[in-house]
């Protein structure tokens, strides 16, 4: 009974909209454009440039955070690799705690939420806009922000909630109010409520519509033009049948196959890279020179500077508190160890796969340069670099992959429609923890989140991606700004932790166990 | 030495048969046994947020449930038998957690049933009876 729900449901929304399809571009239209007027002024707020300059403010605010983590921990990033890594192979794992999810379960959730459109779409809009040398940038983003990603799921696994029945709750809400109450700061409950507003409107945004969105453009790309809304309510009726349908069996198969599909990614781009074997050194030098000299691209330097920051954040999420939900139910007696399995995320989410997507790309020679001066031609608005196909977004991911290998658009167009469903999953999934958060845990507030997360759907792949984009990365970023105050407070406590760890690891008091 | 006998057990008609083979086995020479049940478990398996929530809770459970209705109801028969019987409830691939446990507690013989069913999958992945043949650290009887 219950199954057929969705199917009701999802049949009468296409009754309704097929009956409007004869004004279907308008339907888009409208969308669209009462989309982009009522989210203006929150993507303005977040985007202003520091004063008298022309470089946003939440850039430096995240780069600021990610460096002073480094710094204070001593290059945890490089210093606990390899334990980590021993972490998530289980060496450390109680075989006594068999049955209990492992680090690598955690980790791996955790990537199949970052690891998505971020990785394929927007890096190509980093690259489209930032040129090569955003790349630079975005990998420097992605070294730091494991430090980032290191606090905050240290935090989120030390300050979570365990109810009676034996499920866990954690996350930024839970370690902003608890946290602060240990050390006797205020505002905690105040900063918990702000996170979670802004937690659900970047569950809607980054996680829900620019999905949406990519996935639709990546359709069309393949299939030919059609209507936003049409992959829109097939994708929410999806979505609908998982998280309210509990059609548990879908997210079981794409969280198994999402995996292999990343690792097809990488290694396609691998790939592509050794057959233009000739070309890796031109294009780690336009990288490098991109990265100090801007190469002529739309805002030169800072340009290719804030498309590749504002690529990394939006793509691994360090600093943002998403992560901080997805480790926290990990089965472990030392919240710290989770902290050292999540600073594998960014490596693996924006140094290795986001720059596969760069090099494929600049390597293929998507970028139209003037032979003349080596220097990449603008557009006529002068907003993004021209590209062989007059391509953006996720459409120029696919025209580097296809230049080499014809028919991977189609398998690019797959792990697109799985990715952005994945993420989409585990987002749902962040924004309801913030909703019950603010609203209290039962039923019908869950339904209630879910409904408003399937519409969203349908609005974000109707939308065109400039609003979406937008607004994505402003409620993205905005959970930032109250998630860093509170990592600010609360390092101390981290330090405190690592450093009690260290040492029992050092003396052998902490020991393998295989 | 008396003999200490592991058997692992499933609760399917096989998984009887051996348990009856090995008490009968035990009664005659004067051992014990050692009830091993497995749950299947990788901890490199795939799961979605909720399931990661919810899993704490749900091996609980499926302790709880496999304790009350397969390993309490043995217990009680097989020490009427007057047979000394122990059980344990296992997570992990099921013939690398018998040999653990038959090592770690110092078994002397393993006795496991086979369905014989020889399908597909198991002709791909191996059987738990097959598998036991290759890599079990004491004798082990396959019951059919």
């Amino acid at each position: 009974m219950t199954r057929l729900v969705p199917t009701v449901v999802l049949a009468v929304c296409f009754t309704m909209l097929a009956a409007l399809s004869a004004s279907a571009q308008s339907i888009d239209e409208t969308i669209n454009g009462i989309f982009a007027s009522s989210t203006g002024w929150f993507v303005n707020l977040i985007f202003s440039n520091f004063p008298g300059t022309s470089f946003p403010w939440i850039v430096g605010w995240l780069v600021v955070a990610a460096t002073v983590f480094t710094v204070y921990f001593g290059l945890i990033q490089f210093r606990a690799f390899g334990h980590a890594i021993a972490l998530v192979k289980g060496d450390y794992s109680d075989p006594n705690d068999a049955g209990e999810v492992s680090h690598f379960q955690a980790l791996a959730t955790a990537l199949s939420g970052t690891v998505g459109l971020g990785n394929i779409a927007g890096v190509a809009v980093a690259i489209g806009i930032g040129g090569p040398g955003a790349t630079f940038w975005m990998i420097l983003a992605g070294l730091l922000g494991m430090a980032s990603k290191f606090t905050e799921c240290t935090l989120g696994v030390k300050y979570r909630n365990e109810y009676p029945n034996g499920t866990v709750s954690g996350g930024p809400m839970y370690y902003l109010t608890k946290g602060f109450a240990e050390r006797g700061v205020g505002g905690g409950k105040f900063l918990a409520v702000m996170f979670s507003i802004f937690c659900i409107l970047g569950a809607l945004g980054g996680g829900n519509m620019f999905q949406a969105n990519q996935a639709h453009a990546q359709l069309t790309n393949v299939f030919g033009e059609y209507p936003g809304w049409i992959t829109g309510v097939i994708f929410a009726g999806i979505v609908f049948a998982v998280i309210v349908g509990g059609l548990k069996s879908i997210a079981r198969v794409t969280e198994k196959v999402v995996p292999f599909m990343g690792i097809i990614y990488v290694g396609t781009a691998l790939i592509i890279i050794l057959m233009n074997y000739d070309k890796i050194g031109w294009a780690l030098g336009q990288i490098f020179a991109g990265a100090f000299t801007g190469l002529g691209v739309a805002g030169g330097l800072v340009g290719a500077l804030i498309q590749g920051f504002r690529r990394a954040a939006f793509s691994n999420e360090a600093g943002v508190g998403s992560a901080a939900i997805a480790h926290s139910a990990v089965r472990t007696k030392e919240p710290i160890t989770e902290g050292f399995v999540s600073l594998l995320e960014p490596l693996i989410d924006t140094v290795i796969v986001c720059t596969m997507t760069a090099l494929v790309i600049i390597i293929t020679g998507q970028l139209i340069s003037d032979p003349n001066t080596g220097l990449y031609v603008l557009n006529e608005a002068g907003t993004a670099i021209r590209t062989v196909g007059d391509t953006s977004g996720v459409a120029l991911t696919s025209a580097a992959f296809s230049s080499s290998i014809g028919w991977f658009k189609y398998v690019l167009a797959l792990a697109v429609i799985l990715f952005a469903f994945s993420t989409m999953i585990s987002w749902s999934y962040y924004g309801l923890k913030a909703w019950t958060y603010l609203f209290g845990e039962g039923k019908g507030q869950e339904l209630t989140f879910k409904v408003i997360f399937c519409l969203f759907v349908v609005i974000g792949a109707a939308a065109s991606l400039g609003p979406v984009i937008d607004f994505s990365d402003a409620a993205i970023f905005a959970m930032a700004v109250v998630n860093i105050i509170g990592l600010y407070v609360l390092m101390p406590i981290v330090k405190r932790e690592l450093n009690s760890y260290w040492s029992r690891l050092k003396s052998g008091e902490i020991k393998k166990f295989s | 030495m008396s003999e200490k006998f592991v058997v692992g057990y499933d609760g399917s008609d096989v998984a009887k048969r051996a348990l009856d083979f090995a008490v009968s086995r035990a009664q005659a020479q004067g051992g014990s046994i050692l009830i091993v049940h497995v749950l299947e478990w990788s901890p490199y398996s795939f799961l979605t947020p909720e399931e990661i929530e919810e899993r704490h809770a749900r091996r609980k459970e499926e302790l709880d449930r496999a304790e009350k209705a397969l390993m309490a109801p043995l217990k009680a028969t097989i020490a009427a038998a007057g047979v000394p019987v122990e059980t344990q409830i296992k997570y992990g691939h099921v013939a690398k957690t018998l040999c653990e446990v038959a090592k770690k507690e110092g078994a002397t013989q393993m006795v496991i049933g086979r369905d014989g069913d020889g399908g597909l999958s198991s002709r791909v992945f191996g059987s738990v009876a097959g598998s036991l043949v290759q890599v079990a650290p004491v004798p082990c009887t396959i019951v059919p």
